[in-house]
């Protein structure tokens, strides 16, 4: 066992943070969040230029022909620096939809019974026969101003069919996107509380302040581990644990982020808002519950259910993000 | 990024299964927690049958890895745990071992190997719990001998320890953590007195230990006088590092036995139970993998475990008392009945988030030490 980053693969994040701390930094942040939603097609490319997309996709189909870790830690970059856009859909197309793999075209997903990046997309997946691009999709008032959102007319029933099980890819990229986030509230708390003085010392000092910041890192590191372990892995059960914890550090951690900024962190100026949104912006996010509580159908019938079937307990049929625990101890 | 087992890993693991296959069958009966001279047999013999069978040093000189596979797989297969060894094997042993001189190994290091004494810890006192740099018990020195008075609390096993890992005072005028010695006394040295204490558990783990001008050898003692401080914190991280890495296997146990148990009283019918059930699931698979994390760090640094050990000790011991606050919600008004599995543990997993250094002792260091926020009062 060697759990740690190898060489390369921290040098593939240096590099990812490298190119996005350049093309979208605090200050595009700041600037995307105050115009209306657009996608930076330029940035777009770039980013199929460095290899974003084609990551997975083998050498003999021009992709970088890398593995599920290698894109996890990409994503977490992104998600780090609350990168727009359709990155996972687009990331998932890459080989199939001409253009993706390049950041030529810009590829969206419906997720249940709602889209984002409609207007901006060239190329809508999923949604079964219910035709989204034309017909009836809604433009929803987004709460995050960097994920614009359309709901669709006729949101797919308890009984969906295969097709609206996820990914387990995509969950596993949006639980790293969401272990970025967390990081970033991570970050920001505590330079915030190193730096913001109070009676006549930092904030930091402050008990009440430093165990808010020591709590966000055993979310983060937490997360982390489950994360980069499901990479490894790509065990059903290690992806729906990993989805679990960074969606509750990215939420969690944006939240005490907040808090430590006191008045600062209820302004639009402050990015803080922005990765709370962004966090509760995940596909499905709300229905983690759920997520939770239907796992057990598959880890604790007696007869182990590791499929899709055996544990519908909500919306959406069991898929892999359901099952959170198995019945076996094997780590 | 690699969870698979190294050849020597997945060779130390196969071996040891074959063993404790055969070896477990073997065990007597477990003692009752108040049969404390049943206990300390008990415990050694299982040491001593580690120790025959070439694991008993696992704990010091094995890779973390394979430490990791051996906390793994002892624990899957239901083997004791470490229990009066603890302090043997997981502290004093480990501080003898870097610190200690060549004599002072050859004298205490083979018999904790072997099964055969019993150390304890003799860190805290009554005014010095999480300030441990407090600590006023006084040792003067009077030829080859330290004389030792003051008392200590809360010594885990003092009622049946041959030995104690003790921190004294040697210099009340210099700053506090330059003024204080590690000594080796042995218990059975006039002047001591211990008397248990009862937990809220009922037996009696632990005790106060009081020190009547007792006379312990100089050369018991390890490291130089006056650096007593950071010969103990050299192998401090380790009580908090992978010590507890074992019970997260144990607990997913209890976990799977919990749902059998909610589907056999009828309580899985309740949503919020299985929620709570899923989310404990989650949270210590991950707490599993965190702890493969940490040790294949501490692999990479050259086997020290870090900071880390209070992120994982943090969020391990808060885990723990949910598990068995749920297991108190699955078994309802059985919860209340000491005969009953998991109400005793319910209650032992009070002490997770105050033993070996509090939670919020735990989360200054993250904050301080690791996230580099300012120290304050
Ligand atoms: C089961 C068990 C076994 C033990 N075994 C041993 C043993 O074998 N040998 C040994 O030497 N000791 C042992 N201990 C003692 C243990 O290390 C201490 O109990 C622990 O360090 C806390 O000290 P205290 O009990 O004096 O509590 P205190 O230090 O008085 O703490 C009381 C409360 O104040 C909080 N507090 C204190 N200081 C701060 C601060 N700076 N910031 C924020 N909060 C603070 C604490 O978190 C706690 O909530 C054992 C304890 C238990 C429960």
């Amino acid at each position: 066992m060697r759990f740690q980053l190898s060489g390369d693969q921290r040098a593939l994040r240096d590099g990812v943070r490298e190119v996005l701390a350049r093309r979208f930094g605090p200050r595009e942040l700041r600037a995307a969040a105050d115009r209306p939603p657009a996608l930076d097609r330029a940035l777009w490319r770039a980013l199929g230029d460095a290899g974003f997309f084609a990551l997975r996709l083998p050498e003999s189909e021009g992709g970088v022909g890398l593995g599920l870790p290698e894109a996890v830690l990409a994503f977490e970059e992104a998600g780090r620096v609350l990168l727009p856009g359709p990155l996972i859909a687009t990331h998932l197309a890459a080989g199939r939809v001409p253009g993706a793999a390049t950041g030529e075209a810009v590829v969206t997903a419906v997720d249940g019974g709602r889209v984002e990046w409609l207007t901006e997309a060239d190329v809508v997946e999923g949604g079964g026969g219910r035709g989204v691009a034309g017909s009836g999709a809604v433009a929803l008032r987004s709460v995050d101003p960097l994920t614009p959102l359309h709901r669709l007319p006729a949101a797919p029933a308890v009984s969906a069919g295969p097709e609206a099980v996820p990914d387990p890819v995509a969950v596993l990229l949006t639980a790293a996107e969401q272990l970025g986030g967390a990081t970033r509230a991570c970050e920001l708390a505590v330079q915030h509380a190193r730096t913001r003085e109070q009676f006549g010392q930092p904030i930091g000092g402050f008990q009440a302040v430093k165990h808010l910041c020591a709590e966000l890192l055993v979310r983060v590191e937490v997360a982390r581990a489950a994360v980069y372990g499901a990479a490894v892995t790509a065990d059903p059960a290690d992806i729906a644990t990993a989805r679990l914890l960074a969606d509750e550090a990215a939420v969690r951690g944006a939240r005490d982020c907040l808090q430590v900024y006191g008045g600062m962190g209820f302004t639009w100026e402050a990015e803080v808002h922005l990765v709370l949104k962004r966090a509760w912006c995940a596909p499905d996010v709300p229905g983690a519950a759920r997520r939770v509580r239907s796992c057990w159908r598959a880890s604790c019938c007696p007869e182990r259910v590791a499929g899709a079937s055996a544990c519908t307990d909500g919306r959406r049929p069991g898929g892999v993000s359901m099952i959170v625990a198995s019945t076996d101890h094997t780590a | 990024m690699d969870l698979a087992d190294s050849a020597e890993e997945a060779g130390f693991r196969a071996r040891l299964r074959e063993w404790l296959g055969k070896a477990l069958p073997t065990l007597p009966p477990r003692p009752s927690p108040a049969d404390w001279p049943g206990r300390r047999a008990y415990d050694l013999g299982w040491q001593r049958m580690l120790y025959d069978a070439g694991y008993g040093h696992v704990h010091w000189d094995a890779p973390p890895g394979v430490r990791l596979v051996f906390l793994e797989e002892t624990e899957k297969a239901g083997a004791p745990y470490v229990g009066a060894n603890f302090v043997g094997l997981l502290h004093a042993g480990p501080t003898v071992a870097a610190e200690g001189t060549q004599a002072q190994r050859a004298r205490w290091l083979p018999p904790i190997l072997r099964g055969e004494e019993v150390w304890c810890q003799g860190f805290s006192e009554p005014g010095a719990g999480s300030d441990l740099a407090a600590l006023r018990t006084r040792a003067w020195r009077d030829g080859d001998h330290y004389v030792v008075t003051g008392s200590k609390i809360w010594t885990s096993h003092a009622e049946v320890a041959d030995w104690c890992e003790l921190l004294v005072r040697t210099d009340p005028e210099a700053p506090r953590h330059h003024g204080i010695t590690w000594l080796a006394l042995p218990m059975d040295t006039p002047g001591i007195t211990v008397r248990p204490l009862r937990t809220l558990a009922g037996s009696t783990e632990f005790a106060e230990v009081f020190l009547d001008e007792v006379r312990v050898p100089a050369d018991h003692r390890v490291g130089e006088e006056n650096d007593g401080w950071r010969v103990t914190m050299v192998t401090l991280s380790f009580e908090r590092g992978t010590a507890f890495a074992g019970e997260v296997v144990a607990c997913r146990r209890v976990l799977g036995e919990l749902a059998q148990e909610a589907r056999h009283n009828g309580r899985w019918d309740d949503p919020a139970l299985r929620r709570r059930l899923g989310r404990l699931n989650a949270e210590f698979r991950a707490l599993w993998r965190l702890a493969q994390w940490n040790v294949s760090a501490a692999e990479a640094s050259g086997g020290v475990p870090g900071l880390a050990g209070s992120v994982f000790k943090l969020r391990y011991a808060q885990a723990r008392q949910d598990l068995y606050d749920t297991a108190a919600d699955v078994l309802g008004d059985a919860a209340l009945d000491l005969d009953r599995p998991w109400v005793l543990d319910r209650l032992t997993s009070l002490s997770y988030t105050i033993a070996a250094g509090t939670s919020q002792i735990q989360r200054n260091i993250v904050g301080e030490r690791i996230l580099g926020l300012p120290k304050g009062r």
